[in-house]
């Protein structure tokens, strides 16, 4: 490093203009587009910060019609929700209220609400928020088995990604491990996009995600094959096959051996929550909700009292009750700053919260009902 | 070591946990209509496969006759089949896609009207495989019509498949494709 050079010099920015915003939201998907469209409505300004080279999050792949009801815009295909909160959040922009900052990352918190954003650009400079919303999203798990480094192994969502966003064809034979709702989604636009599908893959005794998504793939000739998993893979420069194992009370049996040149895999999220141990939020691992995830009380704010999170970074769901916790945490905020009165934000927060209560009433939830016990508090004082 | 079949037989798993329906035994988790009124209803009525407990309810607030009801948000979809004209507005809104119009008024044929997000899409005329739950061709059928009542993609297929065919044939492959 040239030591000549000042900070200001190497990072194009001098410390004492710290930048200061009311709300700073951070994630584009779908938690922090409805945080921020619900903060804009109630009048705060907001400056949102998206990591990707577009909004919307996971929100842009998603190629099926969404599930829940028509308050989560059920029925609506999941990149078209994404473009009508987009839609929703343009006037904002023109007034001022919205600072929109893509390709940029918040890589730090430090003391005193100062937050490091580092551009795509090179360019790195410190925000000072009132408040800050965490909706980070999440990241998926990786697989170890022989030869997982080989190219042509991706997680679900890279298939998405290339497809769904790119329009890249990933590969001819797919083979997918994880029977989860991603996994299953990701196996039916595989097809949709013309690529054959081997087999599902699923450890458990059953399949993990929803069944309708299975019944989609099977009724395609997408064989699921439940206690089941892949125990190697096979190629020397990319993926030429796979040996498929079931899983035995003595250990994993090796029984196929397939040819394919994609491998697909859907294991399972974990929360994205670098930022919130930075801040020294209070933390939790519960398994049921993908890993360490913030304690947070029922309007989504954490042991910090500036900072509140939603989405899956508050522990693993769906989109749906993602974009409600969004709408949770900013009316808190507003009401924090003195937008809104107590009994407007209670009135609001409860109706958020019967939402997310029926979304949640089904048996496919439980696992969510259980983590948020674990996590659920109220802050003293 | 002895060496690996590199085929999966497609009935290997046929449980219901690994996705495919016993139209038998699973016949308390589906809407299928009574038989008498389904013989004389034109157009057909619906049966709706969605035998888990969801929050999503599309097919409710999309029915133009209020005959599907989802209460609450989680439950099974109920329907009162004299309010259901078979008009496959919910077969096109499913984000599930699991509602299938079957008109069973053809003397020597029926029709299944099921949902179609692929490529290529049939052309009327076209006699294509029709598929079981697992994906087995199991009779070859002539498309009668392709719609897209919602249009948002979704397409709906009207194949004629064979008497006794319809609580079998749940989707359509096109010959020659990939």
């Amino acid at each position: 490093m040239t030591m000549s050079k000042s900070p200001a010099e190497i990072f194009g920015y001098s410390f004492p203009d710290i930048r200061e915003t009311q709300l700073l939201i951070v994630g584009g998907g779908p938690a922090g587009l409805s945080a921020a469209l619900q903060a804009l409505k109630l009048g705060l300004k907001v400056t949102l910060v998206e990591s990707g080279l577009e909004l919307g999050g996971q929100l842009v792949k998603q190629t099926h019609k969404f599930f829940g009801s028509s308050l989560e815009r059920a029925g609506t295909r999941g990149f078209r929700i994404a473009q009508e909160l987009i839609k929703e959040l343009t006037p904002f922009k023109g007034s001022g209220q919205l600072e929109v900052y893509l390709s940029t990352t918040a890589i730090a918190v430090y003391p005193e609400r100062i937050v490091l954003l580092s551009q795509l650009s090179g360019k790195v400079f410190p925000i000072k928020p009132k408040a800050m919303i965490i909706a980070t999203g999440a990241q998926e798990r990786m697989l170890p088995f022989p030869n997982n480094d080989l190219p042509g192994i991706y997680g679900a969502g890279g298939i998405q990604t290339l497809m769904n966003q790119y329009g890249v064809k990933p590969g001819k034979r797919a083979l997918i491990v994880g029977a989860g709702n991603i996994g299953l989604i990701v196996a039916y636009q595989l097809l949709q996009a013309g690529v054959e599908v081997i087999a599902i893959l699923e450890a458990m005794d059953r399949i993990g995600g929803w069944w309708v998504h299975a019944a989609k793939v099977r009724r395609y000739g997408v064989p699921i094959l439940l206690k089941h998993t892949i125990s190697r893979a096979i190629g020397k420069e990319k993926v030429e096959g796979a040996v498929i194992a079931e899983i035995t009370p003595d250990g994993l049996k090796d029984k196929y051996q397939v040819e394919c040149d994609l491998i697909g895999i859907s294991v399972g999220l974990t929360p994205t929550v670098d930022l919130l141990r930075q801040a020294n939020v209070k933390m939790k691992y519960v398994a049921f909700m993908g890993g360490f995830v913030p304690l947070r009380d029922r309007e989504m704010r954490t042991s910090q009292s500036w900072i509140w999170v939603a989405g899956d970074s508050a522990g693993i769901e769906e989109a749906s009750t993602a974009m409600i916790e969004g709408q949770i945490a900013s009316t808190s905020v507003a009401k924090w700053l003195g937008y809104i009165s107590e009994e407007e934000a209670k009135r609001e927060i409860d109706q958020l919260w019967a939402r997310l209560g029926y979304l949640r009433e089904a048996e496919v939830s439980s696992k969510v009902r259980k983590g948020l016990e674990e996590v659920l508090v109220t802050w003293g004082g | 070591m002895s060496k690996l079949s590199n085929l999966i037989p497609p009935d290997e798993q046929v449980s219901f946990w690994s996705g495919v329906l016993d139209p038998e035994s699973n016949l308390d988790l589906i809407s299928v209509p009574p038989e008498d009124l389904w013989r004389e209803k034109r157009a057909g009525l619906v049966v709706i496969e969605c035998p888990q407990e969801i929050p999503c309810n599309p097919c409710h607030t999309s029915c133009p006759t209020g005959a599907i009801k989802v209460e609450p948000l989680t439950a099974i979809p109920k329907v009162n089949y004299d309010l259901c004209t078979g008009c496959t507005i919910c077969v096109s809104k499913c984000p599930g896609l699991a509602c299938f119009v079957i008109d069973k008024t053809p003397a020597d044929y029926s029709i299944v009207k099921l949902p179609y997000e692929m490529y290529p899409v049939p052309k009327v005329g076209e006699v294509v495989d029709c598929l079981d739950r697992t994906g087995k061709p199991v009779v070859e059928g002539e498309v009668l019509n392709v719609t897209e009542p919602s249009r948002d993609g979704t397409k709906v297929i009207w194949v004629k498949v064979p008497k006794g065919f319809e609580m079998t044939v749940r989707a359509i492959k096109v010959k020659g494709g990939e």
